[in-house]
C-alpha cells in the first residue's frame, strides 16, 4: 500500500541519501583496521551496563578489563522499567521509562549517573482529543533514543500504543510528533490495541542518522519500518522486500512487524533488521530489504527479537534466535540458547555458545536487551527473560554470566560515562 | 479536605494523609498536582480518564465521574484497585 505522496518523498530520500552517502564516503567511512587501531589506542575505561527489568533498574559497573562487576540497584524497585539509557553527549544524564502495574507512565531523569532522580515535568502524552473524538493515552513509554550529537538535550521516545515524542530539554518535557502521531494514513497503519504484541503495540528502534539530525528511522510492532528526512514532519514506509505472516498481504503496511532495526555507525547507509519474519539487510539508497537469514541453520531459523551491529565493521552483526514455530514459544530453540554472528553481511552465520547453557534453558532475549560496547575486541552484553545478565569480552567467542535472579530483563544498554 | 494517599503514591506526598481543596473531584486532583507535581498523571490519563487500576471514594462512596461535587468537610480516599493477584 502506498501513500499518495510516496513518490516525491521517495525522490527526496534518494537525493538526500545519495548526497549523504557521498559525504559519508569522504568523511566517516574509516577502514575497519584504522578504526580498530584507534579503539585499541584509547585507554581502557570502566564499563557501565544499564539493566531495565520488570521490577526495577540496575547499573552494573565493570572494571577496565570488563571482568569484575559491581551491582548498583535496585532503582525504582517495583516499577516496570522498559528502557534505561545514558546520554552519550554528556556522559551523565540517564533517562528511565517507567510505570507500575497500577500507576500511569512517566520518565525519570538523573544528571548524576543515578545517584539521584527527578521525574519529568511533562512525560510523553498524546494531545487531548477534541469533543466527540476518542483520544489516545500512553500506556507506557517503551523506547528512548538520544538525539543527534549536534542537538544536545534532544531525545525521542516511542510508546505503547504507537506514538513518537520528542524532548528538547533533556527529557524534562515531551511533545507529541504530530507528523507521525496524527497522520490519518499512519493512524490506519498503527491499528488498535489488538494489532500489536501481546503486551501492546510498540513503537521502537528510533534511529537518528549520525550525519543528519533530520534523517530518522523507526519501527512499529506491528506497522512497519518508516523513514523521515525532515525531522519527523513527514514519514514514508520502507517495507519492500520484507515478508509477512503466511496468508497476509505484504502490500498492507499494518501487517509488517519489525522487531529491531539497527543502523551501522561505521556505514550509516547500511541498516539491519530482525523482523517477525526473518533477518534482513538494507543498503541505501535502495528501498528493498534483502532477507539474509535464509542462510541460518534450518533447525534454528531466523526469528528473534534483538540485533546488534559492530561499532566499526558494517559486515558484522549478532542475533539471538528464538523459537517462532507453531504457537510461538519465544524461547531459545530446543531450549539451547546461542548467539549467531555474521562477518560478511549475512552470507554465512556462525554459532557462538561457549559458556552458555547446553540445554533446558527456556529463556529468550528481548529486542532492546542485547548490546555491544566500542572496545577492541568488542564486548557483548545480553539480559534474559529469566533475569540473567551475560557478557562476552571477545565478540561472543566465550560467555560468562555476571548476574542471576534479577527480574525479567527488558533492556540492556552499554554506557560510556563521563567519570 | 482530607485526602488519603495510597502507598504507591506516597513517594510524592511523603505522608499518608494530606490536605487539598476544590469544588469537584477534578479540581481537587488539580490542586493535589499543584502541591505534588506529577501525582495526577499517575492516576488520570491525558484524556482526563481515570486509569484502569485507580479508584476514588468520597465519604465511603465510589466516585466515577470527575465532575463529582465535593465539599470542604468531605474525605477523599484514593485507592489502588485490588487487581493483579
Amino acid at each position: 500500500m502506498a501513500r499518495s505522496t510516496d513518490k516525491p518523498a521517495a525522490r527526496t530520500i534518494r537525493a538526500r541519501t545519495t548526497r549523504a552517502r557521498t559525504i559519508q564516503a569522504r568523511t566517516t567511512r574509516a577502514p575497519a583496521a584504522r578504526a580498530r587501531r584507534a579503539a585499541r589506542s584509547r585507554p581502557a575505561r570502566g564499563a557501565l551496563v544499564l539493566v531495565a527489568t520488570r521490577k526495577g533498574a540496575w547499573l552494573y559497573h565493570g572494571d577496565a578489563a570488563r571482568r569484575n562487576w559491581r551491582a548498583d540497584g535496585p532503582h525504582f524497585l517495583g516499577h516496570i522499567i522498559s528502557h534505561l539509557v545514558l546520554d552519550p553527549r554528556d556522559g551523565r544524564t540517564l533517562l528511565a521509562a517507567a510505570k507500575t502495574g497500577h500507576l500511569g507512565p512517566t520518565v525519570f531523569r538523573s544528571t548524576d549517573l543515578g545517584r539521584s532522580w527527578k521525574e519529568a515535568a511533562r512525560p510523553p502524552a498524546f494531545a487531548k482529543a477534541s469533543d466527540g473524538e476518542t483520544g489516545r493515552a500512553v500506556d507506557h513509554t517503551f523506547w528512548l533514543t538520544p538525539g543527534h550529537a549536534s542537538e544536545p538535550g534532544t531525545w525521542y521516545a516511542g510508546t505503547s500504543p504507537h506514538g513518537l515524542f520528542r524532548s528538547e530539554d533533556g527529557g524534562v518535557t515531551w511533545q507529541p510528533v504530530a507528523g507521525l502521531n496524527d497522520d490519518p494514513q499512519y493512524r490506519t497503519w498503527m491499528g488498535g490495541p489488538q494489532d500489536g504484541t501481546p503486551d501492546g503495540p510498540k513503537l521502537h528502534s528510533i534511529v537518528v542518522d549520525p550525519r543528519d539530525p533530520a534523517h530518522l528511522y523507526l519501527g512499529m510492532s506491528s506497522g512497519g519500518v518508516h523513514e523521515s528526512v525532515d525531522g519527523g514532519r513527514s514519514w514514508a514506509p520502507i517495507v519492500q522486500g520484507l515478508e509477512v505472516v503466511d496468508g497476509f498481504d505484504p502490500a498492507n503496511i499494518s501487517f509488517h512487524d519489525p522487531h529491531c532495526v539497527r543502523l551501522c555507525p561505521s556505514d550509516p547507509d547500511r541498516l539491519y533488521q530482525q523482523n517477525h519474519c526473518g533477518i534482513y539487510r538494507l543498503d541505501r539508497p535502495s528501498q528493498t530489504w534483502t532477507r539474509i537469514g535464509r542462510s541460518m541453520p534450518k533447525r534454528v531459523g531466523d526469528i528473534g527479537f534483538p540485533m546488534v551491529v559492530h561499532p566499526r565493521d558494517a559486515d558484522t552483526v549478532w542475533v539471538f534466535p528464538m523459537d517462532g514455530t507453531d504457537v510461538w514459544p519465544r524461547t531459545s530453540p530446543q531450549g539451547v540458547p546461542g548467539i549467531y554472528v555474521t562477518r560478511n553481511g549475512g552470507k554465512r552465520w556462525q554459532r557462538l555458545d561457549s559458556g552458555l547453557p547446553e540445554g533446558q534453558a527456556w529463556w529468550t532475549v528481548k529486542r532492546q536487551a542485547m548490546t555491544a560496547d566500542a572496545q577492541d575486541p568488542v564486548g557483548l552484553y545480553f539480559g534474559t527473560t529469566s533475569g540473567e545478565l551475560w557478557t562476552s569480552r571477545d565478540e561472543g567467542a566465550r560467555w560468562a554470566c555476571i548476574a542471576r535472579h534479577l527480574p525479567e530483563i527488558y533492556a540492556v544498554e552499554m554506557a560510556e560515562p563521563d567519570r | 479536605m482530607k485526602v488519603l494517599i495510597p502507598g504507591p503514591l506516597r513517594s510524592y506526598t511523603k505522608e499518608r494523609e494530606v490536605e487539598a481543596s476544590g469544588a469537584t473531584l477534578a479540581a481537587v486532583l488539580a490542586d493535589l498536582d499543584h502541591r505534588y507535581p506529577g501525582l495526577r498523571f499517575r492516576m488520570i490519563d491525558e484524556q482526563d480518564k481515570m486509569r484502569p487500576h485507580i479508584r476514588f471514594f468520597v465519604n465511603g462512596e465510589q466516585a466515577v465521574d470527575m465532575t463529582r461535587p465535593l465539599r470542604p468537610g468531605d474525605a477523599l480516599y484514593i485507592v489502588q484497585a485490588l487487581s493483579g493477584g
